[in-house]
């Protein structure tokens, strides 16, 4: 594990300078358009707290609100299947597949079959499956998976695009024309979608009082698929229910504020039946979220609604790059998740973070990250996981959290705090900081961000 | 026990005590507040930042004119019998791939949204469900008093009516995965053309 943990692929990511501050303005660019649209709406914080009442409403009746979707869903004309886990979830949609007579398949955006492993799975039985997505095609074109869970190939560059459409498309050598090469992909997979009888998408919200799921691009690629398809598969993590129609009010309007600064996605399409003749099946996938369900600490992350907010805020993850979290879902909310299905492989991630903070006060559905990643950190350390040289850290940063008298001196003793906690210091203890030319350590602000997290008050100006 | 069992039950008892859902009232109060004075100007301010094109014209004669400039080539498919003589179509089910050549696509709409320049449209206003996403450019007809100021108003038009598709369409399909430079034109409609009547 040593050798494929956080510190060790960030160091790789970190060889190529260029990449790491280009890779860190981008995503800070990003936050940035969040941020300015995020201020035209006064209502937000009341945005945010609403649609995390909704949430813990959803985790509070999940029970029943599968059994409403399922009925509701079946009345429409939908066949419900369920997953009990990554293995199940491929043997239903290849189980489908093979009922079709299909060996092709079209795909959009979809991270739990990036966390199931669908697309090795259904090669590996001679199913041929294309990522329609342009930045899903391109990594797929790359043989990685995305890097990102709304901007899938954010860690390459356009030169290197253009080499893989060189070599895969046809299109001249040296033509990184983002224009060009995004009408390349326009005529590559316009063939797709007419030729492919089976589509699968991702849902981003289910419906339970109307039994219909709602789909957002902005390509168009998954109602590409989907409504020229004879099959249409849709797949779906359990959590992913809200209870009422007029709870997408809600949603729609923070989802793409959160992930890109958009006011919405081009598309937000609601599949209620299937065509005449055609069908729709949803693959209802647990795969650990009920288990997480019953972690009362890590319960809030099954809240998510995948914006990537808190990923392009990270200074961690924009500066170690999506890859180096090995795992479908990086960045802050990926360190809470990966470790509930896998402790012992994923022990590293919940340390891949400064504690800042800042994930928590972007996050569209107002889940606690931070204080999850250091939740993580106690019981990683206690069951005997955590990573030798960040356990040194932990130690000390246990010591110094645990002590209420330390706790509550924000001041004076938070600055000292930072010289004992080298996770926020440039220190050989602390593989992160290695050749990092970060912003100044967190001295003040570190101060801050416990005095502020003592307050529960959010991130200014934000 | 089959997995639908097992999931339920394990769902069942692990998920906390019971949560009340929240009032939706607090919040639709508050973004009315926020509202603007003319939502038909933040429409077409909106819908222009993100791409789109707005017209306001008065008469279906009115849009003919301007589709004969703007679009005189090519297949068009138009739903909207109210326009003449634009081509009325009846594209078979088992034919909705032969939508690949059209050029262009004529759809109505129910209403428009201020807040993020979309539309509502559902699928007996889009003929074929493919159409607005497989044409080269869309063209939307929407009457002008019928722009509401944000999604919860939006919902609010909805309210429980049954279709069996539909969906929130707002500009040009685009990207931006290489390195966040904005194409439009990524899957969908080059272009798209809102029309607002009255
Ligand atoms: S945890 Fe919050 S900020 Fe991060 S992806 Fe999920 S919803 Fe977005």
């Amino acid at each position: 594990m040593e050798s494929k943990d956080h510190a060790a692929l960030a160091e790789v990511f970190n060889k190529d300078e260029d990449r790491v501050s280009w890779h860190d303005e981008t995503l800070w660019w990003i936050r940035q358009k969040r941020d300015k649209n995020v201020h035209q709406l006064p209502e937000w914080e009341l945005l945010r707290e609403t649609a995390s009442q909704i949430k813990f409403n959803v985790l509070s009746n999940l029970s029943t609100y599968l059994e409403q979707f399922e009925k509701n869903a079946t009345c429409n004309g939908i066949k419900i299947h369920w997953a009990a886990d990554a293995k199940e979830h491929n043997d239903i949609v290849l189980g489908l597949l093979k009922e079709h007579q299909i060996n092709r398949m079209v795909k959009s955006k979809s991270m739990l079959t990036e966390e199931c492993g669908l697309n090795d799975y259904l090669a590996s039985h001679g199913i041929d499956v294309i990522d329609s997505d342009l930045g899903e095609r391109i990594v797929q074109l790359a043989g990685e998976h995305p890097s990102h869970i709304v901007l899938p190939c954010i860690h390459k560059k356009k030169g290197e695009i253009g080499d893989l459409f060189h070599k895969y498309l046809g299109t001249p050598s040296n033509v990184d024309d983002p224009q060009f090469l995004t009408e390349t992909a326009r005529q590559h997979l316009r063939e797709i979608f007419l030729t492919r009888r089976a589509a699968l998408t991702g849902v981003n919200f289910a419906i339970a009082e109307t039994g219909e799921f709602v789909v957002c691009t902005n390509e168009g690629n998954a109602d590409m698929g989907t409504n020229l398809a004879e099959v249409h598969i849709a797949s779906m993590g359990i959590e992913k229910l809200i209870p009422k129609r007029e709870h997408l009010g809600v949603f729609l309007r923070l989802l793409t504020r959160s992930a890109t600064g958009q006011p919405i996605t081009t598309y937000s399409s609601h599949y209620s039946k299937p065509r005449d003749g055609k069908q729709i099946h949803i693959v209802l996938v647990d795969n650990g979220r009920s288990v997480q369900l019953g972690r009362e600490d890590f319960r809030n992350s099954l809240k998510c609604i995948r914006c990537g907010a808190c990923m392009n805020t990270c200074p961690v993850y924009r500066r170690s790059g999506g890859h180096s979290y090995h795992t479908a879902v990086a960045g802050p909310i990926g360190s809470i998740l990966a470790p509930n299905l896998d402790m012992r492989k994923y022990a590293d991630l919940p340390f891949a973070s400064t504690l800042c903070g800042s994930c928590s006060n972007v996050c569209p559905v107002k889940i606690d990250i931070h204080q999850q990643l250091y939740k993580w950190r106690q019981v990683l350390v206690k069951a005997g996981y955590a990573p030798t040289v960040k356990k040194i850290a932990m130690q000390l940063m246990a010591a110094t959290l645990a002590s209420p008298t330390l706790y509550h001196a924000a001041g004076k003793m938070g600055r000292a705090t930072i010289k004992f906690a080298p996770f926020a210091v440039n220190n050989k203890l602390n593989p992160w900081y290695k050749q990092r030319d970060m912003p100044a350590p967190p001295k003040e602000s570190f101060g801050e961000w416990y005095a502020r997290n003592r307050a529960g008050s959010q991130e200014p100006g934000v | 026990m089959s997995s639908r069992e097992k999931i339920l039950a394990a769902v069942a008892r692990n998920q906390p005590e019971a949560v009340a859902l929240p009032d939706l009232n607090a919040l639709k109060d508050a973004a009315q507040l926020a509202e603007p004075a003319d939502l038909l100007e933040k429409y077409i301010t909106v819908l222009t930042g993100i791409g789109g094109t707005a017209y306001q014209v008065g008469s279906y004669e009115d849009i003919t004119g301007i589709l004969n400039v703007q679009f005189p080539e090519g297949r068009i498919v138009n739903t909207v019998t109210e326009l003449h003589p634009h081509h009325q179509s009846h594209v078979f089910e088992d034919d909705i791939h032969s939508l690949e050549n059209v050029e262009l696509a004529i759809i109505k709409a129910h209403f428009a949204v201020a807040e993020n320049g979309a539309v509502w449209v559902t699928e007996e206003l889009m003929g074929k469900r493919v159409l607005p996403f497989i044409c080269q450019h869309l063209v939307v007809i929407v009457p002008a008093n019928q722009v509401v100021a944000t999604m919860h108003k939006a919902y609010e038009q909805i309210s429980n009516r049954s279709y069996g598709y539909g969906a929130f369409i707002a500009g040009p399909s685009k990207t931006a995965d290489i390195e966040q430079s904005l194409v439009l034109g990524a899957h969908g409609p080059r272009s798209m053309n809102v029309f607002l009547l009255g």
